[in-house]
């Protein structure tokens, strides 16, 4: 099975606490630590493993500038057997249509029999897996926490609906399936792991290589943009404790008590 | 304004979800002289499609046998077929409504606004609207351009449900939906698997001790087993946990996992992603340990402790021992 796993570079939420700048122009970016998105990470795993089960082949593909060379070569580390890396000026400011449709492009010129994106990434949308599948008419699951590949025609698959039920379907190939966290154990990549791949050739393909028209991507084509960043104030907020920790935990224990949270 | 606004009701054993109040809400802070068309798909579907009348001026309802189970790819073609290009689709963002709409979207010719959890006017065909980022850490204000028509889900819990105009219709637009056969074959659904039971039923218990990635390494669970032990409490937790197996999937809080309504809830090392907080009802005392000043979770809960919960939580542990 032919797989190509999309993939994305953004900040490491568990390194970093993600602030707004002075000027709420953006994040605060300095010091920030980069690396493969979370989702696409579980995506690339499972990739691995239904390729080693079955044969065939992972392609990982980003959109996105030089230094997200640096995360398709951590994901070849893994195991994915080649990377491709989608990178222009005119890609800037694309929303998530413009991605699916820069991607859409990429998948036009290969011949892949699943496509996996993770769930969501960073800004939360969750919205390239569907439209890419949608743009080129084929069939999607969200959420994927399962995939049972036995077939060449048609694989089993599990979503992960609310209150801890999995949702389970067949579904035809070629198909998009949204990868959602904790489908797998996504293997540990070390530096020799990472050296090892620190040569292999990624090619670089820019608008004009995919045929692309400058209308459809980019930020004069986006219909969503980003005006603002701003912290959120979604409670009245909580009292936040002071003093040492013992002070903390004396003030604590009291509450604890008087609200029933000792029995 | 030049569009009209479709709403997507949830429902489920013949009961209204209660999102469908929320998308009123959401509509009007789009348009508030918004004339709001409820949609329904599923099977036997009269008494759900009946008790809309009372809030949507009009009900468009889809229904048949085969639809039975909503699944969004046959559904995503029935609304493909009958919405007319240019309008504007609120979709709640669950996990239905993520799989729907982007596709949606495309197959509409309309922009995709994921999430919103506010509205801010329509100024020159541009819906402003409020976003989070990096699990609730930011938010932002985005621009949609709705001039063409839009798919926008909302999340749950992020409006406050308001009635709508009383005394509507239901229009049957089934035979219009099916008129190129069934759509989305391609996608079959078997069956839906309940979650496991396990050893401990958190939706029971009155006081839990919640940990998220915070935790950091799986042999520092142990001492948040201890301070659940001395409070007379059970261990939960967020996703991370669950995703690294740490701890079984019974003990998962949240949209994906259980809800619960303790009296007190601890979360240690949970940054407090709306997913979280979708499965804490009740309005329990909630205390926040996390070394991120900057974590959602202290704007939700009633008591804030900025420090490392390793530290912390031995102490504090002792501490509720030696007043006992």
């Amino acid at each position: 099975m032919d797989i190509l796993v999309c993939i994305k570079r953004v900040p490491d939420t568990a390194e970093n606490e993600i602030s707004v700048n002075s000027s709420g122009s953006d994040i605060e970016r300095d010091d920030l630590v980069y690396s493969v998105n979370e989702w696409d990470n579980y995506a690339v795993e499972e990739a691995i493993q239904i390729r080693d089960k079955v044969g065939g082949s992972v392609t990982v593909v980003a959109v996105g500038d030089s230094e997200s060379e640096d995360v398709l070569r951590r994901e070849m580390a893994m195991g994915a057997d080649k990377g491709i890396l989608l990178s222009d000026d005119a890609f800037e400011g694309s929303d998530g249509k413009g991605l699916a449709t820069i991607l859409k492009a990429e998948i036009a010129k290969g011949k892949y029999d699943l496509i996996l994106t993770g769930a969501q990434a960073d800004d939360g949308a969750g919205q390239v897996g569907g439209m890419l599948a949608a743009m080129l008419d084929l069939p999607f699951a969200s959420l994927v926490n399962l995939i049972e590949a036995s077939d060449d025609k048609k694989i089993k698959i599990g979503r992960e609906i609310a209150g801890g039920q999995q949702e389970i379907s067949e579904i035809d190939l070629p198909c998009v399936l949204s990868i959602q966290t904790g489908i797998n154990e996504p293997r540990y990549v070390g530096i020799r792991g990472i050296r090892k791949v620190a040569s292999v050739e990624i090619p670089v393909r820019g608008a004009s290589d995919l045929g692309l028209n400058q209308d459809s991507i980019g930020a004069a084509a986006a219909k969503v943009s980003r005006v603002d960043y701003f912290t959120p104030v979604l409670g009245k907020g909580a009292e936040i404790l002071e003093g040492s920790i013992d002070e903390k935990v004396d003030k604590l224990v009291e509450l604890l008590k008087s609200k029933g949270g000792i029995k | 304004m030049a569009f009209q606004i479709f709403a997507y009701i949830l429902h489920k054993d013949g009961a209204v979800d209660d999102t469908a109040g929320e998308m009123v809400a959401a509509a009007k802070k789009i348009d508030p002289a918004a004339s709001i068309t409820a949609i329904v798909v599923g099977s036997k579907i009269d008494s759900v499609c009946n008790s809309l009348t009372a809030s949507f001026k009009e009900v468009w309802k889809i229904d048949n046998d085969a639809l039975s189970y909503p699944n969004s790819e046959v559904i995503r073609g029935l609304l493909a077929g009958i919405i007319p290009k240019g309008n504007i689709l609120l979709v709640p963002h669950d996990h239905f409504g993520m799989d729907l709409s982007p596709g949606l979207s495309v197959k509409l010719d309309g922009a995709y606004l994921p999430d919103a959890i506010d509205f801010d006017g329509v100024d020159g065909g541009k819906l402003k609207a409020v976003r989070q980022e990096f699990s609730g850490q930011v938010s932002t204000h985005v621009l949609c351009d709705i001039s063409g028509g839009a798919v926008i889900t909302t999340r749950p819990g992020s409006f406050a449900a308001e009635a709508g105009a009383a005394g509507g219709s239901v229009v049957d637009k089934t035979a219009d939906a099916l008129a190129g056969g069934m759509p989305g074959g391609k996608r079959r659904f078997v069956e839906v698997i309940e979650a496991e039971m396990g050893d401990v039923d958190i939706t029971k218990s009155d006081i839990l001790v919640s940990i998220g990635r915070g935790i950091g390494e799986q042999e520092n669970i142990e001492i948040t087993e201890e301070l659940a032990k001395a409070m007379g409490g059970d261990l939960s937790c967020s996703r991370p946990i669950i995703d690294a197996k740490w701890l079984e999937k019974s003990r998962q809080v949240g949209t994906s996992g259980k809800t619960v309504k303790p009296k007190v809830y601890m979360a240690l090392g949970i940054s407090g992603s709306f997913q979280h907080l979708g499965g804490i009802k009740g309005s329990p005392f909630m205390v926040a340990i996390n070394k991120n000043p900057n974590a959602p979770i202290f704007q939700i809960a009633d008591i804030g402790i900025v420090e490392d919960l390793l530290e912390f939580v031995p102490v504090l542990t002792e501490k509720i021992n030696e007043s006992k």
